[in-house]
């Protein structure tokens, strides 16, 4: 059984079709990246599996129980971090932990805090205010929080935009030690370097739908070759390059103040540039061609 | 295969998870909110039971007007400490906390939500509508059996009110747009409840209205807790239940528009 099966989910908000007939299946005991630009349907396809949204077509399945119908006993044994943080910033952290384990009836309230403290390594400030943390500290709360009732599933819904690289490289070690528990974790970003390091698959959605999927390494294999060569030059030069290597038959990419030349291992001799820099093709490069958006 | 599990509604487990967290907050920031919903109501009950008790008016229905501002004073307590607290703290919970997007992230319902907040509030307002009726037994007013049923009216009429603070949070668009709240509804039926004064020499037409107000009622039961039930008291009584009732559907439904997409 599938943790998560989506079919022809659409939802509409007005005129804006946010998720356009989207299928998606997560294994169960996976890590799934759901990579996507901002708008891509991320956070709405998260809002539909905790019945915050509910879908005008398609099938929801999560843990085996139908949703929107069965939403309350799926939500039961998921947990969730949201991309905001909405801790309670006056009470104490065990407190905040508390709260969240009475909401999920866990039985020993008191055992569940200590595991939650000790996983957010936050043992020794339980009865400090959170407005006292700092913001690792209080991320590392948030994703606790989520897990106070060692849920069979959680969905991760960016759990580090906005964070800065240190408390990031933190938060990937906690989602990594949860990943080696063999808890199902769907995680959506458009942090590349997120996807790539915590992801047994990725899936690229881009408006509303999941356009790719698979092993980061495979996707790479698939779309973007094995190697990207990188021109530097001014505006005028990148443009008329650009032109002439398309016609060449490669497919090229902005990176910035550079272009990208995709696949230039396949490239005829005197297409690419001699001063090229030549590097081993990633993710972004998948990313950036099949969604057309710079990566982050 | 699909497992199928029955979920009841209004799971009390539910309901007490998020009161766990009203009651962890509020152990934050009472002493603030008892002071200003404690000291409001002392306020207007000594300017206007001692201030116009003492120049203008000694008795209203043949009792010493303080002890009648001070009966009707459970009332404004009452909607001051539900109305208000409930549109505004739901209002910043839902914009700026986000805070409903984590509850109903867990196994809670909008219904189970907007049951638990509107519990907790009245359950507040119980005890700070009585605020005044003990204050004015330092001023003659003697303690009576039926007393013992004014924090149960205050009970149901502010279950009624913060239904009503819900609602309205729930419909307005910015939050400064609670001062036509305030302006058009609080104000009036605060003003309009038999508090200050019998609203019998008020125009026909205005008595039928302030009828329909809550407060009014609750007012009535209050002096009929400490000075005598007529009969149909239990007709106002039903009338609190009612409002409840009304409001807190009402606010459900609001609610549920605005947190599930």
């Amino acid at each position: 059984m599938a943790a998560i099966e989506l079919s022809g989910v659409v939802k509409r908000f007005g005129q804006i079709t946010a998720v356009d007939g989207l299928d998606l299946e997560v294994p169960e005991g996976i890590c799934l990246g759901l990579l996507g630009p901002n708008g891509a349907g991320k956070s709405t396809t998260m809002r539909l599996l905790t019945g915050q949204a509910i879908a005008d077509e398609g099938e929801l399945r999560v843990l085996g129980y139908e949703l929107p119908a069965e939403s309350k006993p799926a939500r039961a044994e998921m947990g969730v971090v949201p991309q905001l943080d909405n801790l309670d910033v006056d009470v104490t952290v065990e407190d905040n932990l508390a709260i969240f384990a009475r909401l999920y009836r866990v039985p020993d309230v008191g055992a569940a805090v200590d595991r939650a403290l000790d996983l957010a390594r936050l043992r020794d400030r339980r009865r400090d205010a959170v407005d006292k943390l700092s913001g690792g500290m209080r991320r590392r709360l948030l994703l606790a929080r989520g897990l106070v009732h060692e849920p069979r599933l959680v969905l991760l819904d960016e759990p580090t935009v906005g964070l800065d690289p240190q408390i990031r490289t933190e938060l990937w070690t906690l989602i990594g030690e949860l990943k080696a528990r063999g808890t199902t974790i769907l995680m959506s970003t458009h942090y590349i370097e997120e996807a790539e390091r915590l992801s047994d698959e990725v899936a690229v959605m881009h408006q509303g739908k999941i356009i790719s999927r698979g092993h980061p390494a495979h996707l790479i294999a698939e779309h973007a070759g094995t190697h990207t060569a990188e021109v530097y030059a001014p505006p005028q030069r990148l443009t008329e390059l650009r032109a002439s290597i398309e016609a060449a038959g490669l497919r090229v990419r902005p990176a910035g103040p550079a272009i990208a030349i995709v696949g230039s291992e396949a490239a005829a001799d005197g297409v690419v540039p001699t001063d090229a820099v030549v590097r081993a093709a990633t993710l972004e490069d998948v990313f950036v061609l099949l969604t057309g958006e710079e990566a982050e | 295969m699909t497992r199928q599990r029955a979920t009841r509604r209004l799971e009390p487990a539910a309901i007490a998870g998020v009161m766990s967290r009203e009651v962890a907050n509020f152990r934050t920031y009472w002493r603030g909110t008892t002071f200003s919903s404690v000291l409001e109501p002392l306020v207007y009950l000594l300017a206007f039971g001692l201030g116009l008790g003492a120049t203008l008016v000694a008795n209203v229905e043949g009792v010493p007007y303080i002890q009648f501002v001070g009966t009707g004073m459970v009332a404004t307590a009452v909607i001051f400490s539900s109305a208000l607290p409930s549109m505004f703290g739901t209002f910043v919970k839902h914009r700026f906390q986000n805070t409903y997007e984590a509850i109903l992230a867990a196994p809670v319902d909008v219904e189970e939500l907007v049951s638990a907040e509107m519990l907790w509030i009245a359950a507040r307002s119980a005890v700070y509508g009585c605020v005044p009726l003990i204050v004015t037994f330092f001023w003659g007013l003697d303690p009576a059996p039926g007393m013992l049923l004014v924090p149960l009216f205050c009970f149901i009429t502010a279950l009624g009110f913060s239904g009503f603070g819900v609602a309205m949070a729930a419909t307005v668009a910015k939050i400064d747009q609670f001062n036509y709240v305030t302006a058009l509804f609080v104000t009036p039926l605060f003003l309009v409840a038999g508090t200050f004064f019998p609203i019998s020499g008020l125009p026909q037409g205005i008595q039928v209205a302030a009828n329909l107000n809550p407060l009014h009622q609750l007012v009535e039961l209050v002096r009929g807790g400490a000075f005598g039930f007529e009969p149909w008291d239990l007709a106002r009584f039903a009338f609190l239940l009612a409002f409840a009732l009304v409001t807190w559907r009402v606010a459900i439904h609001r609610m549920r528009a605005r947190l599930i997409d």
